[in-house]
């Protein structure tokens, strides 16, 4: 008798559980070496509460009444929630603050678009820490952690999550215009985003620098490509190149002027995790400077999520290629000029 | 081992077929296999994997291909699908537009004397954000193909569907009334391929927008 489960959710039975364990044990191994203590936060969380982090819930769409009619939504990633703990319970704690969890965040998705509703996170934050030394921290840890998984090819992007408005507002498009070029951005329609920016009224060379940007993609050199009011991110994002290069890192780099990530708290870089074997990202994170400042402790941070399952794709992918090969698959040369 | 093409691409079945093999032997691949080949669908050799339109968003956002020739209207329909939406190539123009039988205004008698109308369309989103952005009220009848007998059998009173010369309208007495969209073939990509193949999807963006500037020219 077969008894249904919700469309993007699962049931896990042992050869994929053994194989899951494993997989967060080494994860865990390296952010707990690294000095990332474990914690816990409850699935469920009050609403009103959740919201100080994000006016919309960060996306949080699965909510109950307690017995006192409260709302209660089920957390839709773990950052937030972790401010909010970290605010409540380390409100004097000496800083740095180094924190890792390996919980499931739930989400709304569209019916057999193959996505999970609810998914399994293993990520880092890294409170108290500023630019560029927090970025170079946690990159460093989750690209050791999933050499330690076993992926050979992965790599990650960095943007920055502030550069396209800051070009906006510098060439003085009104506010009010802003959003739906924003919105094409973020909906990555690029045809569309053209149109937009044609619409808008600017000089050819400023039309030019607002529909390139989300194409420039690369090694360092399209840091270049980006200057004036774009020099205080990109000065960032340099200077992480620098520290993580230092650290023999720098083939695993994309900087990517056109990253955007569908949360609004983050501040200032933001990241992506890819994997050429999975179709979709392994994870992402990124620089919230003021979301503690929310929940009434103000404090830089930034952390990366991984999904585990999509982790668990790429490591299963790359076992099958190196028993065909019996070497690593060489990464790929640098992904643009 | 057989060396690999360097891009997969997922290429659309049915109207835009002709012109998206005409604009690939143009960037210089290969296309006489799949000309030569009615019912094989993949080609890996030449990187070219064959599909109905609809399913091409549904290989790209997977990475099952890494870029894909498609028609505006699935995007539209198909808005949660991740992929980069890159080159508006320009053919396969069509319009979605609102038809209904000539000689009687369907549509607006229902929904004036009935409150609703009924619409069917094999676009369920794009036509019920059309009705609901307009401020009417109808209900929608999905259906997979033929939408023009459905107003003649009854079904319906309207139908929201694609048109490029008009003539299946016409044949089927109906006539247009509201343009929704115009919708060309777009090139899309993977957004993983989109960061680790962005070389080489650089370099085809680049090579389609020569070709297009040479043929206007031409």
């Amino acid at each position: 008798m077969i008894h249904p489960i919700p469309s993007g959710t699962r049931d896990v039975l042992p050869d994929e559980m053994r194989e899951l364990r494993a997989l967060s044990d080494r994860l865990r191994g390296a952010f707990e070496q690294a000095g990332y203590g474990e914690v816990q936060t409850p699935s469920l969380e009050y609403e009103e509460v959740l919201r100080r982090g994000d006016e919309r819930g960060a996306g949080a769409l699965y909510r109950v009444f307690d017995e006192r009619g409260r709302v209660l939504v089920l957390r839709s990633d773990m950052t937030i929630p972790i401010a909010r703990m970290v605010a409540s319970r380390y409100a004097d704690a000496a800083l740095p603050l180094r924190l890792c969890y390996f919980q499931h965040a739930y989400r709304a998705v569209e019916p057999e678009s193959g996505r999970a509703r609810e998914f399994l996170q293993g990520g880092v934050e890294l409170i108290g820490a500023p630019a560029p030394h927090g970025e170079v921290e946690v990159i460093s840890l989750v690209l050791e952690g999933l050499d330690a998984a076993g992926l050979a090819r992965h790599r990650i992007g960095i943007g920055d999550a502030s550069l396209y408005g800051t070009l906006l507002a510098e060439l003085e498009v009104p506010p009010a215009r802003r959003a739906a070029v924003l919105e094409r951005l973020a909906r990555r329609d690029l045809v569309g985003l053209e149109r937009q920016i044609h619409e808008l009224g600017l000089s050819g060379a400023a039309r030019e620098l607002l529909s390139t940007l989300p194409t420039l993609r690369g090694g360092p050199a399209v840091l270049a490509r980006a200057s004036g009011p774009l020099s205080s991110a990109v000065e960032n994002l340099r200077a992480c190149y620098e520290l993580l290069a230092e650290r023999g890192l720098a083939d695993r780099l994309i900087f990517d002027l056109g990253l955007v990530r569908e949360l609004r708290y983050y501040t200032g870089a933001v990241f992506e995790l890819y994997d050429p074997a999975v179709g979709f990202r392994l994870g992402g994170g990124g620089r919230y400077d003021e979301l503690l400042g929310r929940f009434g402790a103000p404090r830089s941070a930034c952390g990366i999520a991984l999904d585990l399952q999509r982790v668990h794709a790429a490591q299963a992918a790359e076992e099958r290629l190196q028993a065909v090969d019996r070497s690593p698959v060489p990464l790929e040369p640098e992904p643009a000029a | 081992m057989s060396a690999t093409p360097e891009l997969m691409i997922a290429v659309p079945r049915g109207a835009l077929l002709a012109d998206t093999l005409d604009l690939l032997d143009r960037l210089g691949i290969a296309t006489d296999e799949v000309r030569r080949n009615e019912r094989r669908l993949l080609f890996a050799e030449a990187g070219i994997v064959t599909m109905r339109p609809s399913d091409v968003p549904t290989y790209v956002e997977h990475g099952a291909a890494d870029v894909g020739i498609t028609g505006k209207d699935v995007l539209l329909e198909r808005p949660e699908r991740q992929v980069y939406e890159l080159v508006d190539l320009g053919y396969g123009r069509c319009r979605m537009i609102v038809a209904e039988p000539a000689g009687r205004e369907a549509l607006a008698e229902s929904i004036r004397r009935l409150g609703t109308a009924r619409v069917a369309t094999k676009y369920p989103r794009e036509a019920a954000r059309h009705f609901a952005e307009t401020g009417r009220q109808v209900e929608i009848v999905e259906v997979k193909g033929s939408v023009e007998i459905a107003p003649l059998t009854g079904l319906v009173d309207g139908i929201v569907d694609l048109t490029a010369s008009g003539r299946t309208l016409a044949e089927n007495q109906l006539v247009e009334r509201e343009e929704i969209h115009v919708c060309t073939a777009r090139l899309i990509a993977n957004p993983v391929a989109h960061k680790l193949k962005a070389r080489r999807i650089d370099e085809l963006i680049a090579s389609i927008r020569e070709s297009a500037a040479e043929g206007g020219s031409g």
